[in-house]
């Protein structure tokens, strides 16, 4: 039979439209307008999944976000997604889902033995035994992932797309229930634009649920003309189904907004989920409160719910839960509950902890034929996969314990209130500070940090008419404040059969009575926490709330307590016999809800998760089968293969065809920087190790930068164009750490430099020309006089290049006779192709990174950042040549003189050949002073760059190693990780020309 | 997330700025003549205040300007924004 457990009228679903659903593998009928879990009950599905540790069979205990039992595992494939609330989904043709924490299914567990091995499972189980020895953690881990755990990921990429929404408003408003939407109202009704966020698909809140008048009228058409205007108004936006997840400093908010996850197509149009960044002026929380569950032995069982939760299956969605019903109660307002199930056909039974009760609920119960057991508490439920027997026993307040007959009650649904607890997670994630409220036993919100207001019974205010006139002028107020207009107020009065009053709740507590052994009182349904865990925890020493939470998991689960922490606190209060206030809470961190890194995320993956810089030349390289690498944000070429080269191949060739011919490097991507101003030079000096003064109009000079610290950032070649004009280059990756270094000095501390700089980096494509015939191919190609005479090495000269207007720095980083052209970005590729044109026939090479750090390599040149990590200095690096004597004082300069960057024992730049003269060290092996069998072995250093040099025919490496300019000529061993060990001589760091002959030439 | 007010362009996210640290550390004049103590002291010794903390941003996503920043390290409120150059602001006792 389906829907067997659906009234025959009454909610919101529509009957006229069915839709199919398939849970654990059977197919099932819903309504529109159905969750997952009010479809579920309506089949008079109960079990819905096993818990966390005991695996225990849960059911459906809340009807939102709260939830921490009905979570399941919904959709197949790449969109599966564990740890959803079944409470939340709302249903679509074709869903499917499936209980988690289950094998090999739901009904039939094998890990719900564990339960009755709950005895060796007691709070800090896995601490106290899978501590020791410590290296076996990583073992048992890998076990206990596999049996703990809740849902599966996906395993393939996500499919769908995510947006994300900068959004600034007035005033933002939280919770779309009474108390929103009447300061929605208020606030827009002045004039300001107003945010108005509510979690469910439809407004209206607590409204939707129970029966009460306005202004002596239907409360559910009232409800519908208010939300109407709201509508109406344009300044006035609305967001459904949408979560307030984080809120931080200076009322920044963060939202989830669920666009298409309820629908049945995946839609190509529109994102999945958007969430939404939103700074508001002010911030107004309405979010309500979730209710409270009541502790008692075996509380757990399926068909036990929250009586609020009962109560909206059966007005929202035509559900009744159970046809015996047990009400069990602290308060007055749960009786509507009773009132509503006995009006749908439901045999209701109250067990309530007060003695005295309500005249007029009493006559009424009394009229409905509905038994109420005063001074009484629930001790006990049986039922296998769902509940179906009670105990029951009296109170003794005086005593503070159950005396008399313990009774049995058979019954198929539970339904229990102990009160309410404001949703205080936002505001406490705003600062907000919390007092405990004697009067409904719970945490309220107290003192304000933000820019901010908290209404209705999010501030713990539950009266009906309170809350409407209360809410309405707090919208008009927070308006107000921002200089909006005073809008009338307007009185409203509502009614309910019995209304919330303060006096209402009798606090109770599982602490009044022992724990029965052998049965388990739960506090956190979602991690297994019972009454017996908190109890041990304080035994144990745990008696921070802090200590308490993390020992025993409380509120660490994916529903974060919202149902369980008070409980808890309230438990420890008793346990200490100190009031809660004193016990304190835990700190609320966003987020208030599980939600999707793909959201988080938005449209920053893939290929926009980080920009891709590309020189105008990069097609180009595509075209020509280039292997890139990555440097910094960077594409560059790495090789060039031809045929079926390996890289080896490939970079053998190209280094021979610089040391020989002619070769073309794109060097677009290193860092440019136009320095103007009278000042510069003075400047120079100050970031530079050398000297600049004497630098004249059309040279270029090599400089090393150093922080405070002394230690080298960055290099590159500064070129003086004009009297007080400079071209600044740096490395690749160090363009924007230079940039911003400059700009530090000249705005924080010499103001009166005058002083520009502006990075032209993209402005100018670099097509870097190396080799012995660069000076005869570039003749043809410019007006620039070329000969050795009149344009010598470390000069700048500006003219034509392929009929373009250039400027060619005659630079060198291989070593070789070179042309560094620099012309206009977007005639890079133009230049380039006329090059290679003409460059046929020196047999024009095109190379990549690597053979540019071979060819440096053999030079001695140092890369910034692969050979040095920012604790050498240039004396460590026997640059000694470039740091000025003369010059009084520049960045850097006074921290070489400092105690420990003049130790002689410090690692210094060295070269390494290898004794086989065939073995190519790894990059960042150990020099070690005594190779032994295995580590700790004694260092001496590291290899910072090593490669096999075509040019030489042997391997070459660079090293940085203890006092290594006093042991020239001395042996050294690099153990390798396959056990071999290297036996290698240090060097010079010059491998090739010694005399930079060829770069003069 | 902060709001900072750029003395040169108005209020702004925090994430268009970068904080650099303690403001108000002068370089010396004259660091050949100084001890290595005075020297360790400019490089390494910073301010740690419970409360009122001066401090250094740049609007990095904006118009690139260096400026300070006086901030209540308990409450993050920012008290004052105010050009390099300028006075540091006197600390009330209110």
């Amino acid at each position: 039979m389906s829907n067997q457990n659906r009234t025959i009228y009454g909610g919101k679903v529509n009957r006229e439209k069915p839709i199919n659903f398939v849970f654990n593998g059977k197919s099932y009928i819903g309504y529109q307008g159905d969750t997952l879990a009010s479809a579920l009950l309506a089949n008079d599905v109960h079990l819905i999944g096993r818990s966390f540790k005991y695996h225990r069979a849960r059911g459906i205990l809340t009807a939102g976000s709260e939830e921490p039992n009905a979570i399941v595992q919904l959709g197949l494939g790449a969109r599966t997604e564990p740890n959803i609330r079944a409470t939340e989904v709302e249903l679509y043709e074709g869903l499917e889902a499936s209980s988690q924490n289950c094998w090999p299914s739901v009904n039939f567990d094998i890990g719900a033995m564990n339960n009755f091995l709950s005895r060796i499972f007691p709070a800090g189980f896995y601490y106290k035994t899978f501590k020791w020895p410590p290296s076996m953690w990583l073992f048992y881990e890998h076990f206990i992932r596999k049996a703990a755990g809740l849902g599966q990921s996906p395993t393939a990429k996500n499919p769908d797309r995510y947006e994300q929404k900068f959004y600034y408003t007035d005033i933002t408003i939280v919770g779309g229930g009474i108390s929103g939407l009447l300061a929605a109202l208020g606030a827009g009704r002045s004039g300001c634009k107003v945010l108005l966020i509510d979690e469910n698909p439809e407004l209206g809140g607590y409204l939707l649920d129970y029966n009460f008048s306005i202004n002596e009228k239907d409360g559910k058409k009232w409800l519908k003309k208010i939300i109407d205007e709201l509508n109406g108004l344009a300044n006035v936006t609305i967001l459904k189904r949408t979560t307030a997840m984080g809120y931080y400093d200076y009322n920044y908010l963060t939202a989830l907004e669920k666009v298409t996850n309820h629908h049945v197509e995946f839609s190509s149009t529109l994102p999945r989920e958007r969430y939404w960044r939103i700074r508001s002026k002010k911030v107004i929380l309405a979010q309500g409160a979730f209710e409270r569950p009541l502790v008692f032995a075996d509380n757990d069982r399926p068909g036990i719910m929250m009586a609020s939760a009962g109560q909206k299956y059966l007005s929202r969605y035509g559900v009744l839960p159970g046809k015996s019903v047990v009400l069990f109660t602290n308060n007055d307002h749960a009786y509507l509950i009773a009132f509503e199930f006995v009006e749908k056909g439901a045999k209701v039974t109250v067990v309530d902890t007060r003695d005295l009760l309500n005249a007029r609920i009493s006559e009424k119960c009394k009229s409905l034929n509905i038994t109420v057991f005063k001074s009484y508490s629930v001790i006990k439920t049986y039922g296998d996969k769902k509940v179906n027997r009670i105990e029951i026993q009296q109170v003794d307040k005086n005593q503070n314990q159950l005396t008399g007959e313990v009774e049995n009650i058979h019954t198929d649904c539970v339904l229990m209130s102990g009160g309410w607890n404001p949703a205080v997670q936002l505001f406490s994630q705003s600062r907000g500070k919390l007092k405990y409220d004697l009067k409904i036993n719970t945490f309220v919100p107290d003192k304000i940090i933000e820019n901010q207001k908290i209404i209705g019974s999010n501030n713990g205010q539950f009266n009906l008419q309170e809350n409407l006139n209360e809410s309405f002028e707090a919208g008009i107020a927070a308006a107000n404040e921002l200089n909006f207009n005073s809008v009338e107020k307007v009185n409203w009065t509502g009614k309910e059969e019995i209304e919330f009053t303060h006096s209402d709740v009798e606090p109770y507590m599982l602490g009044k009575k022992k724990v029965t052994k052998g049965s388990k009182h739960f506090i956190d349904f979602q991690n297994d926490v019972t009454a017996a865990d908190i109890f041990l925890a304080q035994r144990e020493g745990y008696i921070s709330v802090e200590h308490t939470k993390r020992y025993t998991t409380t509120g660490m689960g994916t529903d974060q307590g919202k149902t369980s922490n008070v409980n808890a606190l309230a438990l420890m209060s008793h346990i200490h016999n100190k009031p809660v206030d004193e016990i304190g809470h835990t700190t609320f961190r966003p987020p208030y809800a599980p939600q999707t890194i793909g959201a988080i995320a938005g449209r920053s993956v893939d290929k926009l998760f980080d920009p891709e810089r590309k020189t105008s030349m990069h097609e180009w390289h595509v075209e020509n089968k280039a292997v890139f690498e990555d440097v910094g944000q960077w594409k560059r070429p790495y090789y060039f293969p031809q045929n079926k080269e390996d890289i080896h191949q490939a970079v053998k060739r190209e280094c021979l065809a610089v040391r020989n011919s002619l070769g073309i490097l794109d060097a677009s991507t290193l860092g440019k920087i136009d320095l103007q101003g009278p000042d510069a030079a003075k400047f120079l000096n100050m970031i530079y190790t050398n000297a600049w003064s004497k630098l004249e109009i059309g040279s270029c000079r090599y400089g090393l930068m150093c922080n405070e610290h002394g230690m080298i950032f960055d290099d590159g070649v500064t070129s003086r164009l004009g009297e007080n004009h400079y071209h600044m280059t740096t490395t690749t990756g160090g363009a924007a750490r230079v940039m911003s270094w400059l700009e530090e000095f000249l705005q924080t501390e010499w103001l009166d430099m005058k002083v520009f700089c502006t990075s032209v980096t993209e402005q100018w494509a670099v097509l870097s020309i190396s080799g012995p015939n660069s000076r005869e191919f570039l003749k043809d190609l410019t007006n620039i006089d070329l000969s050795k005479e009149n344009f010598p090495f470390m000069k700048f000269r500006e003219g034509e290049v392929c009929g373009v207007k250039a400027r060619v720095f005659r630079i060198s980083f291989t070593g070789e006779l070179s042309y560094e052209v620099n012309v206009p970005a977007r005639y890079g590729r133009y230049v380039w192709e006329k090059f290679m044109e003409h460059g046929k026939k020196y047999n024009i090479t095109p190379y990549g990174t690597e053979t540019m750090h071979v060819l440096r390599a053999e030079k001695g040149f140092i890369i910034v950042g692969q050979d040095t990590d920012g604790s050498v200095t240039p004396s460590d690096m026997n640059m000694d040549w470039i740091v000025s004597k003369k010059k009084e004082d520049f960045l850097g300069k006074r921290s070489f003189t400092r105690p420990d960057t003049v130790r002689h024992d410090r690692k210094k730049f060295v070269g390494l050949l290898v004794n086989d003269k065939k073995t190519i060290l790894p990059e960042g092996s150990h020099i070690v002073e005594k190779a032994l069998k295995q580590p700790p072995m004694k260092m001496l250093g590291h290899v910072t760059s090593s490669y096999y040099s075509p040019t030489l025919g042997y391997p070459i490496a660079l090293a940085m190693l203890k006092d290594g300019f006093s042991k020239m000529g001395e042996q050294v061993v690099v153990p390798l990780m396959n056990g071999k060990i290297i036996e290698a001589t240090v060097t010079d760091t010059i491998f090739y020309d010694k005399e930079g002959k060829r770069n003069n030439e | 997330m902060f709001i900072i007010n750029c003395p040169y362009c108005g209020e702004r996210d925090q994430t268009e700025f970068t904080c650099h640290g303690e403001a108000h550390i002068a370089r010396p004049d004259n660091p050949s003549e100084i001890s290595d103590e005075e020297w360790g002291k400019y490089l390494f010794f910073r301010e740690n205040p419970k409360g009122t903390h001066f401090e250094r941003w740049t609007h990095d996503h904006g118009c690139r300007r260096w400026f300070n920043v006086m901030r209540d390290t308990v409450t993050d409120q920012i008290i004052k924004t105010y050009k390099m150059g300028e006075a540091k602001p006197v600390i009330s006792n209110e």
